[in-house]
């Protein structure tokens, strides 16, 4: 927030919209019970000085029939207002975290995968670097998290947010960086021996530094061209190619669409779906098509994953980037 | 403690529960409640110097942002074996175990608990689980983290995992047998005359602990098995490899282990009741309200485990309607925080060792309870979920709220557990030190939290090194604090001057008998009064007048 609170706390600056509106929760929350515990403190204190034993003051305590009916009117009131206090905080805080739930279409995505103990980052061009995440400012970016091994959890203090990274599914945390700078990353979820060494760091760069920056480096294939090697190499254009003869869909145009299944339900052909497919082909069988897809559970990486799934995507260029569904929360 | 019969003038000859054998062997086969408190409490008093010297050697560590004195894979293993042994076989069964075993067959006015021998039996099973977790430690200790989280726990640790969750699962059916004990000795033994609402709220707090023991305990069970076997067998309930889901853990893991916290708090919620009524010679303010408060604690604690996992992958529904029955739960506690305060007014107080422990504990309960409410929300949670904020708050819970309170109820009833006094002057003095210390070691915490340092970090960035040194700071205050009780009450046990029945003017049925206890409990059947905490604060100054 303000620079005396960073220097009386070391507290990491806010570099998101969101972040300065967690900062206003916080302070509400800390105003609020800091009061009451300075009251309820201070009113212990009164009541030990002045009842200590031996000081002449009222002692007489109301017969009990009186004294429950008051106690009762005291506590319904010493009920209420904390719950009412309680439900604006939850409101408060539950309004913020839906608000941000959902990332804006627009936002540009770029792929994490969690290892121990490293961030793996893959830019859609194909650029990747380890511990480190640049991102243009003022513009909202999407991470597309997976682990290879057990959960980790990416944690940028100064944008406030945080979101565990799990094995054999995807999360989502998106942020829309406004403050320039380098902000640290740290793994927030016990992940072993070099836990604490598994940090990293979060450039926010101008848009034009960005781009400069994502067009340098090794020239390297992009995500989707390397995505439609392994669609060949692990025999995927076999079935589902243009010149195949066997009954499996072709997959061209569907990225974001909604597929009808044999059992009458939809899903929509996503990150996710693409995934269990590869993974466990016999969940979820498309309309009209046989069970005869085989799993490529453990023929295939988390990084062939993604490509075969960013050269899927490639193929429904036409179609605007869907956002993903709930289960990527 | 065996000289006590020659020297107490008020025991009558016909001895007491100490003076019934002198053998070990009379105590390794007692089925008498108050003998198994005392081997519950020896028990328990070995593992919290265990988990405490854990703690010491992990503050001494984080001094420097750098490596100081140990590696990485030791220090995983200080903060797993101290979390496995503080909550499991330290705080699980402290006030139950002990001060539950050995006062609530006598606030009940019965002779025993309604099973004794399966009393018995709890013990040597968490001796047994004990034995597990002593043997894990010496062929090197486990790295997970009390938490056990899947896939590390099944498929990344090296460590001997299978045998620390044994001790664990163990122990687990001691809970259970005790629980059980508790719920049927307070539905059948209690006194003729004695209902519901006569009871002391020591006895509510400790039924529904029982019935959080043993409603909860299973499920943990159930976990470590499908834990266990999915490592050694590689049956894939958590593992995504396998078809599995390793949030399912957390949802199995959390079903017990939030519940756990309110094992942990509820009975230091009862020991707190009991002593400030008795010290502010005034009855409990709002005596059913408290009650109640306490069965609301019980049952909503059971529906809240899912803000543990706020950012875990959690369904956005699920959070919310857990961010919500969070707030919920939160208000009984407030209750109770409220009519303890109002208990004090127009009381005739002083301030004997119990009670500042007492009042310790409400005070450091408020702040963990307040600070309970950042992450109950979802927005706030999304920040500080597992950073030092965390630590900090369950810390002023479960060592500033229940070891504070548990103190307070080891010092309250001592006379009438050894017969002997402790020293007044001593344990006011360890009880101002361990408030001190244990304020300046997890306030900072707090902060270091806000600034976005996680926990379990064995290595820090180097702007989070002065709160640390301040954190390290408190935290050898507080050793010496709780060092402090116990050279003093283990010089009051051997040394101490005889206690009359009743030193403090005490309400309770357990203060109308001798101090030591007969065997029996009671050589008189206890009077049964027509309302608990009968304290009079204006006759508490005439008296003294």
């Amino acid at each position: 927030m303000s620079q005396a609170t960073q220097a009386i706390l070391a507290w990491p600056a806010a570099a998101t919209p969101y972040a300065d509106r967690v900062d206003v929760l916080f302070w509400a929350m800390t105003g609020i019970c800091g009061l009451v515990t300075i009251g309820i403190t201070l009113t212990i204190a009164y009541f030990c000085f002045r009842y200590r034993r031996g000081t002449q003051v009222d002692r007489k305590l109301p017969d009990l029939a009186a004294g429950r009916k008051r106690s009762r009117r005291i506590e319904t009131v010493w009920i209420a207002v904390p719950f009412a206090f309680f439900l604006v905080f939850f409101g408060w805080g539950a309004k913020l975290y839906y608000a941000y739930d959902d990332p804006p279409r627009d936002a540009l995505q770029i792929f994490v995968t969690a290892k121990q103990w490293m961030w793996k980052v893959e830019h859609s061009n194909g650029r990747r670097e380890i511990d480190e995440l640049h991102v243009p400012i003022g513009r909202p970016v999407k991470l597309v998290m997976t682990s290879q091994d057990v959960i980790h959890d990416f944690y940028v203090p100064a944008f406030r947010e945080k979101r565990d990274v799990l094995p054999g599914r995807y999360t989502v945390l998106w942020f829309d960086p406004t403050v320039r700078g380098v902000f640290a990353l740290r793994c927030d979820e016990y992940c072993g021996t070099s836990h604490s060494q598994m940090t990293g760091k979060v450039y926010v760069m101008s848009q034009d530094a960005y781009g400069r920056w994502l067009a340098g480096g090794d020239e390297q294939p992009t995500l989707a061209r390397m995505g439609f090697d392994r669609f060949r190499e692990l025999g995927c254009s076999g079935c589902h190619g243009p010149s195949s003869t066997l009954h499996a869909p072709s997959l061209a145009g569907l990225y974001g669409r909604s597929v009808p299944l044999a059992d009458g339900s939809f899903v929509r052909f996503d990150d996710r779906y693409i995934r269990d497919k590869i993974l466990q082909p016999a969940r979820q069988i498309p309309a009209g098509y046989a069970n005869d897809m085989p799993s490529f559970q453990g023929q295939v990486s988390e990084q062939d994953i993604l490509e075969l799934t960013a050269y899927l995507r490639s193929l429904a260029d036409t179609s605007p980037d869907v956002p993903q569904g709930n289960h990527l929360r | 403690m065996n000289t006590a019969v020659a020297e107490g003038p008020a025991t009558p000859a016909e001895g007491n529960y100490l003076t019934n054998g002198y053998s070990l062997w009379s105590w390794l086969t007692t089925t008498d409640h108050k003998r198994i408190a005392i081997l519950y409490g020896l028990t328990i008093t070995v593992f919290f110097f265990m988990g405490g010297a854990a703690a010491t050697l992990m503050r001494i560590e984080l001094i420097s942002p750098t490596p100081l004195i140990m590696s990485a894979e030791t220090y995983n293993k200080l903060f797993t074996a101290h979390g496995v042994i503080m909550v499991w076989f330290f705080l699980i069964p402290s006030i139950p175990a002990t001060l539950g075993n050995f006062l609530l067959p006598m606030m009940v006015g019965a002779k025993d608990v309604a099973l004794p021998r399966v009393n018995l039996l709890s013990w040597y099973v968490f001796v047994l689980g004990g034995c597990f977790v002593v043997a894990t430690l010496i062929a090197g200790g486990i790295d997970t983290g009390w938490t056990l989280y899947t896939p590390y726990s099944t498929r990344f640790s090296h460590t001997t995992v299978v045998c620390g969750v044994a001790g664990v699962f163990v122990t687990g059916f001691s809970s259970i047998m005790t629980g059980l004990n508790f719920i049927v000795t307070v539905h059948r033994l209690r006194a003729p005359g004695l209902t519901w609402f006569r009871l002391p709220l020591f006895v509510w707090a400790i039924y529904a602990t029982s019935i959080i023991l043993v409603l909860a305990t299973p499920v943990l069970a159930m976990t470590l098995v499908l834990l266990a076997m999915q490592r050694v067998f590689g049956i894939g309930i958590f593992d995504a490899t396998l078809g599995g889901d390793p949030l399912l853990f957390q949802h199995m893991f959390w079903f017990y282990s939030h519940p756990a916290v309110y094992i942990m708090v509820l009975p230091a919620m009862g020991v707190a009741s009991e002593v400030i009524t008795c010290f502010a010679r005034k009855p409990v303010f709002g005596y059913r309200t408290m009650a109640y408060a306490i069965a609301a604690i019980a049952a909503f604690g059971f529906m809240v485990w899912g803000h543990h996992m706020f950012v875990a992958g959690q369904s956005l529904y699920a959070s919310l309607v857990f961010s919500f029955l969070s707030y919920v739960v939160a208000i009984p506690s407030a209750i109770k925080v409220f009519n303890w305060t109002a208990t004090l007014y127009k009381g005739s107080i002083t301030f004997e060792a119990p009670m500042l422990y007492a009042l310790g504990f409400v005070g450091l309960f408020l702040v963990g309870g307040l600070t309970g409410l950042y992450l109950a929300s979802l927005g706030m949670d999304a920040d500080l979920s597992r950073t030092y904020f965390v630590v900090a708050h369950f810390h002023y819970i479960m060592v500033g709220g229940s070891v504070m309170a548990y103190f307070a109820g080891i010092h309250f009833w001592w006379p009438k557990i050894t017969g002997r006094l402790y020293s007044e002057a001593w344990a006011r003095l360890a009880a101002i030190v361990i408030f001190v210390g244990f304020n300046l070691t997890f306030f900072p915490q707090f902060i270091l939290g806000i600034d976005g340092m996680p926990r379990r970090y064995f290595e820090y960035a180097p702007h989070f090194q002065f709160l640390n040194i301040l954190s390290s700071a408190g935290a050898s205050i507080l050793a010496a604090g709780y060092v402090l009780p116990f050279v003093y009450l283990t010089w009051s046990a051997l040394h101490g001057a005889a206690a009359a029945d009743n030193p403090w003017g005490a309400k309770g049925l357990e203060w109308q008998t001798r101090s030591p206890p007969p065997v029996e409990n009671f050589d008189a059947p206890p009077r049964i009064p027509v309302r608990p905490y009968d304290y009079d604060p204006e006759a508490a100054e005439r008296e003294r007048r």
